[in-house]
């Protein structure tokens, strides 16, 4: 079997600055990968890599055998490689719920002049909407707070609600940068378990980078760990955890709390 | 709600053609009809400038579409005969078409980058119609015929205008008409998914891009609207004004049709139509204040920019977030 995606020497300079380094590994359906690295390692310019949202110096990626690195990033959601963001990114003065299902576009049967005119299929397709951004409210709990304002949010749900966005594409592969950033102990858990569910229940591929270790080694299939745009190890949380060049990564940085 | 929604369609129907022609004939300001005809063209023009809006971009250049269109027509009109009910549509349609040639590149833009842009655009257009043969240059076009008859299938929708006694009348009803057309289709289009969508493009055009709209697309259909409108309220003027000059729409109206989105609320559909007219019907009551009418306008602008910053409809707002 071709593994869901593929990352193919992929490299991508700023200037005289190498971001991301001939970077490759393969995503396999159905896993949780990591992606781990001190600060400045490269981890998101990756992710905006894959989902096409920069152009690559070199490299190239695949999704299910498809070259996408050079479509636009719509129409890598398209395909159903969804991206979210470490800035906590929403729309702003959109209600939780509606926040939701504008993220729904993807799944539209209607045409844009259906929805204008109001067909029986765009009729079709809101209520859908309707009903799916309900269930995604659902699912990550938020229904206390689906008619509030997304700018009124506090960070915990702020990240919770862009993932909600990034679920409502109904995506293949979701990343998710930083999920667990600015949450508390009991917050990451319970998004630790989210994740989890959302590969089990709904077999989401799942890339993610994250700087909480413990979560990282609980919820992660594999790892891959960069630095300085380069990929120094890739394995089992275990096999990643007893690794001496990430060891020394980390140790080397300001990062040391890594909390193996 | 929706009841309400058309008791005050209905109402506002009953203001435009039954209250106003009775304020008029009983006090016999008849230039009122004149007044009128121009906001509600103008109107049509901000509702285009208030749909870039929008989408998160700050168009100053509507006064080039107003003038294409104008332009478009009445040579459609007064050269190839075409009747001035098809060189309408044909305006707007030939304003879409150039606004995407021009978006395509400037829709990148954005902020400020993309607003002075757009104000060059009205004084390009001017140029244009100055150098150009087809728009015979400075002398513009003038004694362009009045509509003639719009009929479909033998049956008269529309009578000729040098038939009607009061052709003021006349050009104020199709006016009106006109922008009840144009607002119901922006009304409709910000309250279905190209409205949500256009939505989520000026709040996060990158987010947008990431749940998989295609905003490059979504940036050009909006400004094509934008300027579809633009070309028939142009169209119509100089129909009306039975001439068209290169400075029949310069820089200041660019600048006025998005003051009009300003003043009445970027945030309400309807916010350019009241825009408009408070905007116009105030500089035209001003004018009793002579030398001081610039500077009182001027005033009352920059205090209602202040103190309403969302424009004159949030007042309703606030009524109700009191209530
Ligand atoms: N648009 C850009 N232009 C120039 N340099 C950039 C740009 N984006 C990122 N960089 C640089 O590339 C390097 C990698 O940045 P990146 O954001 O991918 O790091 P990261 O691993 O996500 O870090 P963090 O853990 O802090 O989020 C950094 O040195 C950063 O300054
Ligand atoms: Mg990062």
């Amino acid at each position: 079997m071709t593994p869901i995606l593929q990352i193919k020497n992929i490299t991508k300079r700023y200037g005289g600055l190498t971001a991301v380094n001939d970077v490759s590994f393969d995503v396999n359906k159905g896993e949780i990968l990591s992606v781990i690295g001190p600060n400045g390692a490269g981890k998101s310019t990756l992710f905006k890599l894959i989902s096409s949202f920069v152009p690559a110096t070199s490299g190239e990626v695949l999704f299910n055998g498809t070259r996408i690195s050079s479509l636009a990033p719509h129409k890598v959601a398209q395909m159903g490689v969804v991206r979210t963001f470490q800035e906590t990114t929403i729309f702003r003065s959109m209600t939780v719920r509606e926040n939701i299902i504008v993220s729904h576009h993807l799944r539209s049967k209607a045409s844009l002049f259906g929805f204008f005119i109001g067909t029986k299929q765009a009729k079709e397709d809101e209520a859908a909407f309707a009903a799916s951004a309900d269930n995604i409210v659902d699912f990550l709990g938020l229904q206390a707070i689906r008619n509030e304002l997304a700018s009124n949010l506090p960070q915990g749900h702020l990240r919770a609600l862009g993932m909600a966005i990034g679920l409502a594409t109904d995506p293949k592969v979701i990343l998710l940068d930083e999920p667990f950033a600015g949450m508390n102990h009991d917050e990451t858990m319970k998004m630790v378990n989210l994740v989890r569910r959302l590969r089990d229940e709904r077999g989401v591929t799942v890339l993610l980078v994250e700087h909480d270790m413990p979560a990282v080694m609980k919820i992660s299939d594999r790892i891959v760990c960069i630095n300085f745009g380069q990929k120094i190890a890739e394995g089992t949380p275990k096999e990643i955890r007893e690794n001496d060049k990430v060891i020394e990564a980390y140790l080397g940085s300001e990062d040391a709390a890594i909390g193996m | 709600m929706n009841a309400k929604k058309l008791m005050g369609f209905a109402a506002f129907l009953l203001v435009v053609f039954v209250f106003v022609p009775m304020f008029i004939s009983a006090t016999g300001r008849w230039d009122f009809y004149y007044t009128l005809t121009s906001v509600a063209l103008l109107s049509v023009g901000a509702a285009g400038v208030w749909l870039t809006f929008y989408i998160g971009r700050i168009n100053i250049g509507q006064g080039a579409y107003a003038l294409v269109g104008g332009y478009v027509s009445t040579i459609l009109v007064t050269q190839a005969g075409v009747s001035f009910w098809l060189t309408l549509p044909l305006a707007g349609l030939f304003c879409a078409f150039i606004s995407v040639l021009i978006g395509f590149p400037i829709l990148r833009l954005r902020g400020v980058y993309f607003a002075m842009v757009t104000l060059v655009l009205t004084e390009v257009a001017r140029l244009s119609a100055l150098a150009l043969p087809i728009t015979n240059g400075a002398k513009g076009i003038t004694s362009i015929p009045q509509p003639g008859e719009l009929s479909l299938f033998g049956l008269t929708i529309i009578p000729a205008f040098g038939s009607l006694s009061n052709p003021r009348v006349g050009f104020y009803v199709m006016a009106v008409v006109l922008m009840i057309i144009t607002y119901l289709v922006l009304w409709r289009i910000v309250n279905s998914r190209l409205g949500h969508l256009c939505r989520s493009l000026q709040q996060n055009e990158e987010l947008s891009a990431s749940i998989g709209v295609n905003t490059a697309y979504l940036r050009l259909l909006a400004y094509a609207i934008s300027s579809f409108f633009g070309g028939i309220a142009g169209a119509m003027f100089a129909s009306i004004a039975q001439s068209i000059y290169p400075s029949s729409f310069v820089v200041a109206d660019s600048v006025n049709f998005m003051l009009y989105c300003f003043l009445g609320g970027l945030g309400y559909v309807f916010g350019p139509m009241l825009g408009t007219l408070l905007l116009y019907f105030g500089w035209d009551l001003l004018s009793i204040a002579k030398e001081y009418q610039l500077l009182i306008y001027s005033g009352v602008m920059i205090l209602l920019m202040l103190v309403l910053p969302n424009g004159v409809l949030s007042l309703l707002d606030k009524k109700e977030s009191r209530a």
